[in-house]
């Protein structure tokens, strides 16, 4: 299967060869922090997680998004996603893939790695997330492959892949708990140490993953001869929706228990990223405009004529990929660390190596997405012709 | 008092711990000792749950005399330290190593600030690891790279930590630095200026986590940590664990506070008011 990504338009191998030339950079920052240390980024002695450990965290939601189809499709038979799991399941892959070398690039001694499994340690819930990832990138092999080379022979799914199937949706449930477990457990850290943390990372990774895929399904509508069906695209924007709605009303409790119960160390956070803390202020312009973005892309959703237009779908799908990025991907981290535990604020300013580093990683995401969906929307193709 | 044999060896073997019996003079681990020790609580289940019958024999604490300390003797402690630990002075605060450093009540004790108690809000405080007796950094290593010992030490193990961080983000006291760029580097610049390397500890790679050890490698030596060396007026180490060493009897009678006690970390660094 995997020879249909060989062949391709000269704007396909375009767009791979700008992937691999972004990577090349990405590999050779990479080597020079490998090289000097992880003082080239960034971070510090106050802020010690960055860029590297809130795109993970944003990814993992990605991966965990998938489940939005595979619980329709295999556990209430809505055969309209039939055409469209394994695209979400091909996002899961890519997504984890890029988790695991967000994780890599973060660590001082990448080399004493596999020091994880030769010292499993059960009370580290960083145990628990390397278990669930790999075995997530695993599940979603296993069945993504076996989904489309049954497609592609127009035979039904083997039988024994169904259990794996079942089994992804706790697994996908569970990538996102662990991961919100990581700070979630952490005494001391105010903005963290939320029993919500947990849900609102599912409800936040139900919008993002599946906001994705529209976007990816839309486009693949426009350029190939593939068409997801406008039903599915209309439901998984409705899910999306919905999710992002969940995912807002949870961000308010957070804003109420904070600011009604009045307790400064949980209010600290919340006005640092809001309102800035003093003349320290950097996320507030972001934070305000996940807000909006985020508000924009619930009523573009929301609205049914709309969100009929795929124009405006994508526009809409494109404010919540984005607000739930900014939400995760750079507030939930960094703010977490401000102010620190003697109540000092640090800002956080990620460096040219370190975004270089990180825009990699986005980029082996989509190189991996790109050779995915091109053997899936080939093998698409060829059963719309016969 | 009745013991059953098992329990008389175990009283016997550990008698040679900091304090007991002794008064505020350190009879410490001989080398070795404490790794036995742990061995042995390991394959013995039993011996595991005894141990939890009697109570721990041992725990070790550092108390640290907030009247009798000034800026001076803050610095000459902070010094001694670095100095001994080989710890580099980057002189920023982005990259910065520190095991004991000097800050402020308002930081030392975020919560419990009052801004009407002008004595405290003027006095210097150390600050440093508190070796928490439930130490929520070594809960959350992926690979037990800090781990507490069986004598309270939240020990560091530079070899196997795979530098993930996770440590930092669950210390509730701000008490781990990493080391973001090579320390050998900046203390080979130091040395160019005249410091001097403690040849008897080890230096350490980039992309580890460090923090205060509560000097074990001099405990093993049978001396005591340096800061209590370098002012024995300010720094009282002994075994919290036992009802006649010099910190409890200190204990008794002074006020003391401990750092944000409501996180259920149980620290064993008391400051003395
Ligand atoms: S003070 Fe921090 S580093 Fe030290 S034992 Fe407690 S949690 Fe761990
Ligand atoms: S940085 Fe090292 S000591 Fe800290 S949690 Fe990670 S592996 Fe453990």
């Amino acid at each position: 299967m995997i020879e249909k990504a060989l062949k391709g338009s000269s704007v396909y191998w375009g767009w791979v060869i700008f992937l691999l030339c972004i990577i090349g950079a990405g590999f050779i920052a990479y080597l020079y922090q490998l090289k000097v240390g992880l003082g080239i980024t960034g971070m510090s002695r106050d802020i010690s997680w960055g860029v590297y450990i809130a795109q993970f965290t944003y990814f993992v939601g990605v991966a965990a998004g998938a489940v939005m189809l595979v619980i329709p499709k295999y556990l209430h038979h809505y055969t309209k996603y039939a055409k469209v799991v394994v695209f979400g399941e091909f996002i899961a892959i890519a997504a984890v893939i890029m988790c695991l070398l967000f994780i890599v690039v973060d660590i001082g001694q990448p080399m004493r790695m596999m020091n994880v499994v030769l010292h499993p340690t059960p009370h580290s819930m960083l145990f628990y997330d390397m278990i669930v990832l790999n075995g997530y990138l695993l599940i979603n092999i296993i069945c993504g492959y076996n989904t489309l080379l049954a497609d592609k022979k127009g035979l039904p799914c083997p039988r024994w892949v169904k259990p794996v199937i079942y089994l992804s949706i706790p697994w996908a449930i569970s990538i996102h708990t662990v991961t919100a477990f990581l700070y979630a457990g952490l005494p001391g850290r105010h903005f963290w140490l939320t029993a919500i943390m947990a849900p609102r990372f599912l409800a936040s990774a139900f919008a993002a993953g599946p906001s994705l895929l529209v976007m990816l399904l839309l486009f693949l509508r426009k350029v190939t001869k593939f068409d997801a069906g406008e039903d599915a695209l209309q439901n998984v924007a409705r899910t999306i929706c919905y999710a992002m709605i969940v995912n807002f009303f949870f961000m308010g409790m957070e804003f109420f228990t904070a600011f009604y119960s009045n307790i400064p160390g949980h209010k600290a956070t919340l006005e640092y990223l809001f309102w800035g803390i003093g003349e320290y202020g950097n996320l507030v312009p972001f934070m305000r405009a996940c807000i909006v973005i985020g508000l924009a892309g619930i009523f573009i959703l929301l609205v049914p004529p709309i969100r009929r237009n795929p124009l405006w779908l994508a526009i809409g799908c494109a404010c919540v990929f984005l607000a739930t990025w900014i939400d995760k991907g750079v507030g939930l981290v960094i703010g977490g660390f401000v102010p620190n535990p003697l109540e000092v604020i640090t800002e956080y300013h990620p460096t040219f190596p370190e975004i270089t580093i990180a825009t990699a990683i986005w980029a082996v995401g989509g190189l991996i997405l790109t050779i995915l969906y091109k053997v899936a929307v080939s093998v698409r193709e060829e059963e719309q012709r016969i | 008092m009745s013991m059953d044999r098992r329990k008389f060896l175990k009283v016997a073997g550990l008698s040679t711990l900091v304090g007991l019996g002794s008064s505020g003079a350190f009879e410490l681990l001989k080398p070795g000792r404490v790794d036995a020790e742990m061995e042995h609580g390991h394959h013995h289940g039993e011996h595991h749950e005894k141990a939890e019958e009697t109570g721990p024999k041992t725990r070790l604490a550092m108390l640290i005399d907030i009247k009798a300390l000034t800026r001076e003797k803050a610095e000459k402690i902070v010094h001694t330290c670095h100095h001994l630990h080989n710890v580099p002075n980057w002189g920023d605060p982005k990259n910065e190593i520190k095991w004991i450093w000097e800050d402020e009540f308002e930081h030392a004790f975020p919560d419990s600030y009052n801004e009407y108690d002008e004595i405290l809000e003027h006095s210097p405080f150390l600050l440093m690891c508190n070796h928490c007796d439930e130490p929520p950094c070594a809960r959350v290593c992926p690979v037990e790279a800090t781990f507490r010992r069986p004598d309270g030490i939240v020990a560091q193990d530079y070899h196997r930590c795979i530098g993930c961080r996770f440590c930092m983000a669950a210390c509730p006291y701000g008490s781990r630095s990493f080391n973001w760029l090579d320390p050998r580097v900046m203390l080979k610049k130091e040395m160019a200026k005249g410091r001097k390397l403690n040849k008897r500890f080890p230096t350490r790679m980039r992309g580890v986590v460090e923090k205060c050890n509560f000097c074990v490698e001099r405990l093993a030596e049978g001396k005591k940590p340096g800061c209590v060396e370098a002012c024995p007026d300010v720094m009282h180490f002994g075994n919290l664990a036992d009802e006649n060493s010099n910190v409890r009897k200190i204990l008794r009678e002074r006020v003391s506070l401990r750092r944000k006690l409501e996180l259920g970390t149980k620290p064993s660094v008391f400051y003395l008011i």
